[in-house]
């Protein structure tokens, strides 16, 4: 055995805040960090839910709190986290996809990703243009 | 090398389906639930009690709610799980239960919630 | 002739005989506008300090030796200029997320046993005899998994790579991907055996689809896309499994 041998066990470098290491990577926790607004947002609901469940009163208190600054505060940073979502997760939805040949031509994931957006952004203008015909 | 056929592929489709549905309608539902609606943009009355309720007794309208609610919360916690990995929380059956038993009670919820206000 | 310009090229040193942990080190080098940091380091080895250690060979992109940390970022050496650094200085690290053997020479021996658990050959549908002659591929069928076979091992992708950082048992980018060349070869059957590696935990269920692999990687691979293609495959094979009476999804 070579008198190097015992040497040879390899240094390992630490991998803690490896994500402050690069952009790239400061990118992607955002991109994760964003999940805990869709299940706030799932909390809310599914309180709401069971405030509906428990009749008219409550559910008007569910409503009221809503309407309170730190609520729609809240909603903000939600939204933000939304788009944010949105928009990375069509960013990365090329890399989930086999290769598509349409007409014989390759399709780009630059195509897929901003055809995810432009329905994300249809489906969000009709969503809330059918809300603004039915309001009352 | 470990051969063990993972279990993972149950909670990626789950995480999968609910991020699709919150990346087409999470925008649009957080801005007319939490914002316009509270600001009164769409009216004093837009989701008040009965149209609400009107709505989730429809089976449709059940089914919506109950597919939102359950699928952006299996997406969440699927990636919050991970991302505890990430930042170096280890993975085990303590930490799996906590983010996936999160998401079954938020279901488990829902729909007990959604059946008891009838059709 | 060097026009004066000189560079600071900062390394760190390991020398496992003769310190706990690794330690930078300077070296000013004159350059060139036509410089790799290969060729920065090759400098430092043959006119300053001949104890520096690296892996390089053919200077062209194509032998994947010379994979490191250049600036934090995952580079092939000898396809990193100098003149796209100045004014320096260029800090020079082994590649990410591998032990550090000496200097900027990491361990790849569980990489090269990673590579060989994927069985990385054309593995026949049926057996054939010499007499059914070649395999016949359409263009089309060569598109479907050329892109793949590009690799060159450089390993940049698992430099890139958190999970693997984090995990060193998670398969990786670039071996997930050779996999995969050969799942997509309409010439190849042999899915299903490479299932047994792809559908575990270490298989493609470690990668978060960070997507750095990609970006890194000098050729093009875009190892991300195998991984994640094959998340749905083993999807599939984990619920289709039940229909086929091998207990196999075809």
């Amino acid at each position: 055995m070579s008198r190097y041998a015992a040497a040879r066990k390899g240094y390992v470098r630490p991998m803690q805040g490896w994500w402050r290491r690069d952009p790239f990577f400061m990118r992607y926790m955002i991109r994760e960090i964003t999940a805990f607004a869709v299940l706030a947002y799932a909390i809310i609901l599914v309180v709401g839910v069971v405030r509906l469940a428990q009749g008219e009163v409550a559910w008007n208190g569910w409503l009221a709190a809503l309407r309170s600054p730190g609520a729609i505060l809240l909603h903000v940073v939600l939204l933000v986290s939304m788009i944010e979502h949105a928009r990375s997760w069509f960013e990365i939805m090329p890399k989930t996809m086999p290769m598509m040949i349409v007409g014989g031509e390759r399709v780009e994931g630059s195509t897929i990703m901003r055809t995810g957006w432009a329905v994300s952004a249809v489906v969000t203008v009709v969503v809330v243009a059918l809300a603004w015909w039915a309001r009352s | 090398m470990k051969l063990k056929r993972s279990n993972a592929p149950v909670f990626w489709l789950l995480f999968g389906a609910g991020g699709m549905l919150s990346a087409l309608f999470g925008t649009a539902l957080v801005f007319l639930t939490g914002i316009a609606t509270p600001l009164g943009l769409m009216g004093p009355n837009a989701m008040s009690y009965p149209r609400i309720l009107a709505f989730s007794q429809n089976w449709i309208g059940k089914g919506f709610v109950f597919a939102i609610i359950m699928l952006f919360a299996w997406h969440a916690v699927h990636r919050i799980y991970h991302s505890l990995h990430d930042v170096g929380v280890p993975l085990n059956a303590f930490t799996k239960l906590i983010c996936y038993g999160t998401a079954l009670v938020i279901t488990v919820v829902a729909l007990f919630a959604l059946l008891s206000i009838g059709f | 002739m060097p026009d004066g310009k000189r560079i600071e090229i900062q390394v760190l040193r390991y020398r496992p005989e003769e310190e706990e942990r690794p330690v930078w080190q300077s070296y000013y080098v004159p350059y060139t506008d036509d410089m790799s940091v290969l060729q920065g380091l090759q400098y430092i080895k043959d006119e300053l300090d001949g104890t520096l250690s690296f892996r390089w060979s053919c200077r062209m992109a194509i032998c994947g030796s010379c994979g490191m940390m250049v600036n934090g970022k995952p580079e092939l050496s000898c396809q990193t200029f100098l003149r796209d650094l100045q004014p320096g200085p260029v800090r020079v690290e082994a590649l990410a997320h591998f032990p550090i053997e000496r200097d900027l020479i990491v361990d790849v021996g569980e990489f090269v046993k990673k590579l060989e658990s994927v069985k990385p050959y054309i593995i026949p549908k049926e057996p054939r005899k010499l007499s059914d002659g070649e395999y016949l591929q359409t263009p089309a069928q060569l598109e479907q998994f050329e892109q793949f076979s590009s690799c060159i091992n450089c390993m940049l992708c698992y430099a890139a790579c958190p999970q693997f950082g984090l995990n060193p048992d998670f398969t990786g980018p670039g071996v997930l991907a050779l996999a995969h060349r050969y799942n997509a070869d309409s010439r190849d059957g042999g899915r299903a055996e490479r299932m047994e590696i792809l559908s575990t935990e270490e298989g493609v269920w470690s990668c978060t689809a960070v997507g750095y692999c990609s970006e890194v990687c000098p050729k093009g691979v875009d190892p991300a896309n195998a991984v994640n293609q094959n998340k749905v495959n083993s999807a599939k094979d984990y619920f289709l499994r039940f229909l086929s009476p091998k207990g196999e999804s075809k």
